[in-house]
């Protein structure tokens, strides 16, 4: 085991005179104002995306700043939002379309599936759709029913469809950024149980964090937590606490799910030897389930142990008062990065 | 406290021109001869294509194709009612409007032929591919329309369903959406009473489907769809309507399928005896060649020249349909995405491996 266990979160190195200590949600903001002012072409759209500035006021000023043409609050319809986006898209807007939680998408997937993903292909490049698709995910803020769920699998066993989920403030408004200016749909998955969770410099000019490429939240030699999201910071807090035990865990923060920044992965793994995935969608058929396989396939004779998956189980999210039985924790992950280290 | 009449509704109809060839003077629309015969010649057109795809399908050399007949008079009239830079938002059984507004017939015929390359329509066709999923497409309808009012631009959204789509929940968030954003759209359904074995009266318990258009707050008409002329005079009031930025309209064209769903169907399973011949006897193109004949405006030479002009176009599309090198194996992924991601390459280069070794 190795005596260097620090390791740390790599800091984005800018100057402090341009940047804002924001939270994700005031990322998320800025990255759309930013696109909104750069490109007129960019339009806000969704339930309560405008007066009301969003239920987690992703959007607030939004509509003040550039209108109701531009910020446009629609009928609560969401397989409306995404089917009009597509032709919004499709004839020259850059629609940034607004799912309210995610747990409400399904009325909408028809739309995504069978048209968003699809129009470029099938048209052999004639129309195609740059559409972002922002839905605020996953659990741990206490909420009513549907409003807690991970569905990322089903997206990501959809072609034609990018999966871009930020950590932190820095790459929400760069990945959103990224996935404004991308020419191809782009769902943005928010881990809404950390939008304002902390605060970090961002900058005030528009950036971009490419999709595709993963970023190591934390380096060491034992251990590679793979997770997106919410679960980065749950495993950057079990690195932490794993230092007491001697153990330097490695975090790779996937940040794109589709494209998958494999490269990152298998060269965390190679150093390690050892990968934990976290995930809180359900384990079965869950995106563990497919980096674990890739794990196998491309490092098979570089790993010690068996790849570990802690995911939500297979059940219905909870409610409430047991959600915290479902979510993956600090402890789990601890327990998952024991399990192989001992194997 | 009183109990009041808070909302009243009356549903037209509008019949121009009667299955003996006569027509309404009072309702006539300012066509001249020259604009009548190409209204009968697109039909024409249509139903020789139609029929062409057929053979084609039972020769091997076509793929499931739904076909058109007895719908002519709807594609028609909306067609010459659509303005240049109007787009087409069709379903899947929309070939004829498609073709008359600039999709080449041999790229029709190669999309049912499963090609892709059929769906990519040349520059400054504004049409989106077939909508196969059903319904899906009123959505995209009311998109198109909102980017156009968003836009400014003088063009209308023109979307095509039939009446089994109207039940799905699409139909009815779409045109919702599209009365409150007021858009640039005219929504049409081919209402031709069977969805494959399901007749309209299972599909809904309305009176019409025009009728609707109430419940969204948005004008609804119906027209008999075998009346090319009732078709092509409603549907231009409706884009005039959405070209001035009053809104949209639905259209239902009360019309029938002559043929099978699709040639993997068969009709007779479920449609009751005679009905098909009491429709072939309201038959669109028939009716507006009689009334061409009765005004003196068409004769049996006419019809010889245009039935040869009819057979070479289509043969001369099929011809280019079928001298169309096969897709390279490498465009199921080329076009996935504007740039191919890594994960791609390597599927791809694992599939030529495949199929060059």
């Amino acid at each position: 085991m190795s005596a260097r266990a620090a390791g740390g979160r790599a800091l984005h190195a800018v100057p402090e005179s341009t940047t804002d200590k924001l939270t994700i949600a005031q990322a998320v903001r800025d990255a759309m104002a930013g696109e909104m002012e750069r490109d007129e072409r960019v339009l806000v759209l969704g339930e309560d995306v405008g007066v009301d500035g969003g239920v987690f006021r992703a959007t607030e000023g939004l509509i003040e700043r550039f209108g109701p043409q531009r910020v446009i609050d629609t009928p609560l319809a969401e397989s409306s939002i995404i089917g009009m986006s597509i032709g919004l898209a499709a004839t020259g807007f850059r629609p940034i379309a607004e799912i309210q939680f995610m747990g409400f998408v399904y009325p909408a997937v028809n739309q995504l599936f069978a048209h968003a993903a699809r129009l470029r292909n099938r048209t052999r490049g004639n129309l195609s759709v740059p559409m972002v698709v922002r839905m605020p995910y996953g659990g741990g803020i206490h909420p009513p029913e549907h409003h807690s769920e991970s569905y990322e699998a089903m997206f990501l066993n959809t072609p034609g469809i990018k999966v871009v989920v930020p950590s932190n403030p820095y790459d929400a408004k760069g990945l959103l950024t990224a996935a404004i200016r991308d020419p191809d749909p782009v769902l943005f998955m928010e881990p809404k149980r950390i939008y304002r969770a902390f605060r970090e410099p961002v900058p005030r000019d528009g950036y971009t964090v490419p999709i595709g490429k993963a970023a190591i939240a934390r380096e060491g030699e034992d251990v590679s937590l793979i997770a997106w999201g919410a679960m980065v910071r749950v495993c950057l807090d079990a690195a932490e606490v794993l230092t007491r035990s001697d153990v330097a865990a490695e975090v790779v923060d996937l940040r794109s799910l589709n494209p998958l920044d494999r490269e990152t992965v298998l060269a965390s793994v190679a150093k390690t030897g050892r990968a934990v995935v976290v995930h809180e969608a359900p384990r079965t058929a869950g995106f563990g389930a497919e980096i674990a396989a890739q794990i196998g396939e491309h490092a098979l004779l570089q790993l010690e142990a068996p790849v570990r998956r802690v995911a939500g189980f297979d059940t219905v999210f909870p409610l409430a008062r047991s959600e915290q039985y479902y979510l993956p924790s600090r402890e789990r992950v601890i327990d998952a990065v024991q399990r192989v280290l001992s194997y | 406290m009183p109990r009041t009449r808070v909302y009243e509704a009356v549903t037209e109809r509008l019949e121009i021109l009667d299955v003996e060839g006569r027509v309404d003077q009072a309702l006539m629309p300012a066509l001249d001869a020259e604009a009548l015969r190409g209204l009968y010649r697109d039909m024409v057109l249509m139903r020789n294509f139609d029929d062409k795809a057929l053979k084609l399908q039972r020769q091997g050399r076509m793929g499931t194709w739904p076909p058109i007949k007895g719908q002519e008079a709807v594609q028609a009239g909306v067609a010459r009612a659509m303005g240049e830079h109007d787009w087409l938002i069709p379903a899947f059984r929309e070939h004829g409007v498609m073709a008359l507004r600039g999709v080449p017939l041999h790229l029709i015929y190669a999309y049912w032929a499963g090609d892709e390359r059929g769906s990519c329509y040349p520059e400054g066709v504004r049409c989106f591919p077939v909508a196969v999923p059903v319904g899906s497409q009123w959505q995209h309808g009311a998109g198109v329309g909102l980017s156009l009012k968003l836009s400014g631009e003088d063009a209308v959204a023109v979307t095509f369903g039939g009446d089994g789509s109207t039940s799905e929940g699409d139909f009815h968030e779409a045109l919702n959406c599209a009365a409150v954003f007021g858009v640039k759209a005219v929504f049409v359904i081919q209402n031709n009473q069977w969805a494959i074995s399901v007749p309209l009266h299972q599909q809904t318990a309305t009176a019409t489907l025009a009728q609707k258009a109430h419940a969204y707050g948005m004008p609804g008409i119906q027209v008999d769809g075998n009346d090319v002329l009732a078709v092509y005079v409603a549907t231009r009031e409706a884009i005039q309507r959405a070209r001035r930025g009053d809104g949209p309209t639905l259209i239902e064209a009360v019309t029938y399928r002559l043929g099978d769903h699709t040639t993997a169907d068969d009709a007779s399973r479920y449609r009751p005896e005679g009905e098909v011949e009491a429709w072939e006897g309201r038959d669109p193109i028939q009716r507006l060649r009689r009334h061409l004949e009765g005004a003196g405006l068409w004769d049996e030479s006419q019809e010889a020249v245009l039935q040869e002009e009819a057979h070479a176009w289509v043969e001369s599309q099929v011809k280019a349909f079928e001298e169309m090198a096969p897709q390279e194996p490498e465009a199921i992924f080329s076009s996935m995405y504007a740039e191919l991601p890594p994960h791609l390459v390597e599927q791809m280069n694992e599939l030529l491996a495949e199929v060059r070794s």
